[in-house]
């Protein structure tokens, strides 16, 4: 039987990458466009790109952005992991299911729900507390790891459980401590998951408008938050350059994680046929 | 360093669970406590803007108990209601749309050869990744009435005057196909690749046709993929803001847009959180089926999967 796709099929899914890709191809297109009128091509041009780069507003939102989704990234790894390890190595631990509620509901939750709820938590913290005082880059950090941190957790569990327990078991039988089993073997195993999880929880927080939105205060809006408030006000060349920048940048980066995570996947492979070694410090 | 070894050892198993757990219950449970709380509350001048609901006072402990708020959900239902239904209306068809271009799409997916299925996978995890802010501005330059598509109809004469495409319906499926199409892929994907040829053959070699196959075993073998990217699609497109504020007219307003301005326009938080319970009511059956379904793996766990088959 012919196990090809049928003419119907194949141009539903033909029309489906179109949209995926039409939009922003043309985007990119007119960024190069001289003409400030978005609808008329008047000829090639970078003028724009030189614009944005003397636009210090946007500038500073894209390092307030980067400084954020650097750290709640970070975080969030570092937490998604702890997450993966205890539902995948520790077996039935005391509130075992009051974590992996906690830990997936983020996922769904609607995003307006999540911002408004934690702006509520730290005006409620400020007034018992004294922390946080007002509500700047470190509210928005704390909003993104918060999330993050699932997805992380998501990325990292379903690669330990791929992962060989018995070399860890072998190394524990040959004397080597926890915490030494774990750095020395268990993360290098899972470092392509965890550079994933990375990168996820960073587009993430370098996406997010609304969460950061309720969370942020006055003087710490993210490239996001700028870019809405330019949008409402319609189409303009400089937007378009802005945002084939950034698209552009979180393409590139993927396409190179995604090499990088395959080759070293791949690498993996032939050291498993060879068997891998340990050593006690 | 020797002292840290030491406590990670004596400590690193608890350390695992607890510093997770204790930041998810002080940063996700809490609020949402917080959120159930203030839609209790009464609006007041000052900061915050609403009444604490209980407290010690000069008389000792007090609350300040009420549903105003509710109440007023349900006597402006024009501007509270109506949009809670426009959102399940407008996330259900999106749903819908959404399944026809995906299904046909994974499909074409899971049966390329592995060199052309990586690539596809990569071009559906990429718009994943990029902003969907700035994937739904790429989209108003196409459908704006000075838009892309208008002009290009109008100088190849197609059309004497601009057709209106933005703030419509159409418009927001747009908005939502772009968005969310990539997260209705991954999991038809995930099934249809475990689809056993075999059984395709054998009805085949037995005389079914393509449409008889089709209905009698890859539809059936393939409904969890269905639920689980519906739900992946449905859930957050009831609360979505962006689409609704930038794609969407006075009639595509959804109940995140309206939780949007009680907050930052009207600066009415009480109401606001009144409507964010409203939206976790709508939202309680999907997400508790999409946990429970399938025991313990969650619809995600499998949309990262397929991810991680296409990125790794």
């Amino acid at each position: 039987m012919n196990r090809g796709i049928s003419w119907p099929a194949l141009w539903l899914g033909i029309i489906g990458f179109g949209i995926l890709y039409v939009p922003v191809t043309v985007m990119v297109i007119y960024s190069f466009n001289s003409s400030r009128l978005v609808s008329v091509w008047a000829g090639f041009s970078t003028k724009w790109y030189g614009e944005l780069l003397e636009n210090d507003a946007v500038l500073e939102a894209l390092g307030k952005s980067l400084w954020v989704a650097v750290n709640a990234a970070t975080l969030s790894t570092v937490f998604g992991v702890l997450i993966a390890l205890a539902f995948v190595r520790l077996g039935n631990f005391r509130f075992r299911l009051l974590l992996s509620a906690l830990a997936s509901m983020p996922l769904v939750m609607p995003e307006v729900v999540t911002g408004l709820s934690l702006l509520l938590l730290f005006i409620a913290m400020e007034g018992l507390l004294g922390w946080p005082a007002g509500r700047g880059i470190d509210t928005i950090i704390i909003a993104h790891t918060t999330f993050g941190m699932c997805f992380a957790a998501v990325v990292v569990q379903s690669r330990l459980r791929d992962f060989d327990m018995s070399i860890e078991e072998a190394a524990a039988d040959l004397g080597a401590r926890q915490p030494y089993i774990f750095f020395s073997i268990t993360l290098p195993v899972i470092a392509p998951a965890v550079i994933a999880a990375w990168l996820l929880a960073f587009t993430l927080s370098f996406d997010d408008l609304v969460i950061a939105s309720f969370v942020s205060g006055p003087g710490s809006s993210t490239l996001p938050i700028v870019v809405f408030s330019k949008v409402r006000l319609g189409v303009t060349p400089e937007i378009n350059a802005l945002a084939t920048i950034m698209i552009l940048l979180v393409a590139a980066s993927v396409v190179i994680a995604s090499a990088i995570i395959y080759r070293n996947s791949a690498g993996r492979k032939a050291a498993a046929a060879t068997g891998g070694s340990g050593h006690e410090s | 360093m020797a002292a840290v070894r030491h406590f990670l050892t004596r400590h690193g198993r608890r350390l695992v669970v607890w510093l997770p757990l204790l930041w998810l219950v002080v940063f996700f449970a809490l609020p949402l406590v917080e959120v159930a709380q203030t839609s209790f509350t009464e609006p007041r001048r000052g900061i915050p803007p609403f009444a604490p609901l209980w407290g010690f006072g000069e008389d000792g402990f007090f609350t300040n108990f009420n549903l105003e708020n509710y109440g007023l959900l349900v006597e402006y239902s024009q501007d509270y209601l109506r949009p809670a239904g426009n959102s399940v209306r407008l996330a259900f068809f999106s749903t819908l749309i959404c399944l026809v271009f995906a299904y046909p799409m994974a499909w074409w997916i899971a049966r390329s050869s592995p060199s052309h299925r990586a690539i596809l996978l990569v071009l559906v995890m990429l718009p994943f990744w990029t902003s969907s802010l700035l994937r739904i501005y790429a989209l108003i330059g196409l459908l704006n009435t000075n838009g892309f598509i208008n002009s290009m109809l109008l100088q190849l004469g197609l059309i004497e005057a601009p057709i209106r495409m933005m703030q419509t319906d159409f418009s927001i499926y747009m908005g939502m196909l772009l968005t969310y199409l990539p997260l209705m892929i991954l999991p038809l994907y995930a099934v249809m690749i475990r689809l056993d040829d075999d059984l395709l053959d054998a009805a085949a070699d037995l005389g079914a046709s393509r449409v008889e196959v089709f209905r009698t075993i890859v539809l059936p073998l393939t409904v969890p993929g269905i639920i689980a990217g519906s739900l992946l699609v449905f859930i957050p497109a009831v609360g979505e803001f962006v689409i609704p504020a930038l794609l969407g007219g006075p009639e595509q307003v959804m109940i995140g847009k309206v939780l949007w301005t009680e907050f930052f326009r009207n600066r009415d938080w009480p109401v606001a959180s009144a409507i964010a319970m409203l939206l976790l009511a709508i939202l309680a059956l999907p997400i508790i089926y999409a946990r429970y379904q399938d025991g313990r793996e969650t619809a995600l766990d499998r949309a990262e999967d397929a991810g991680r088959g296409g990125a790794a």
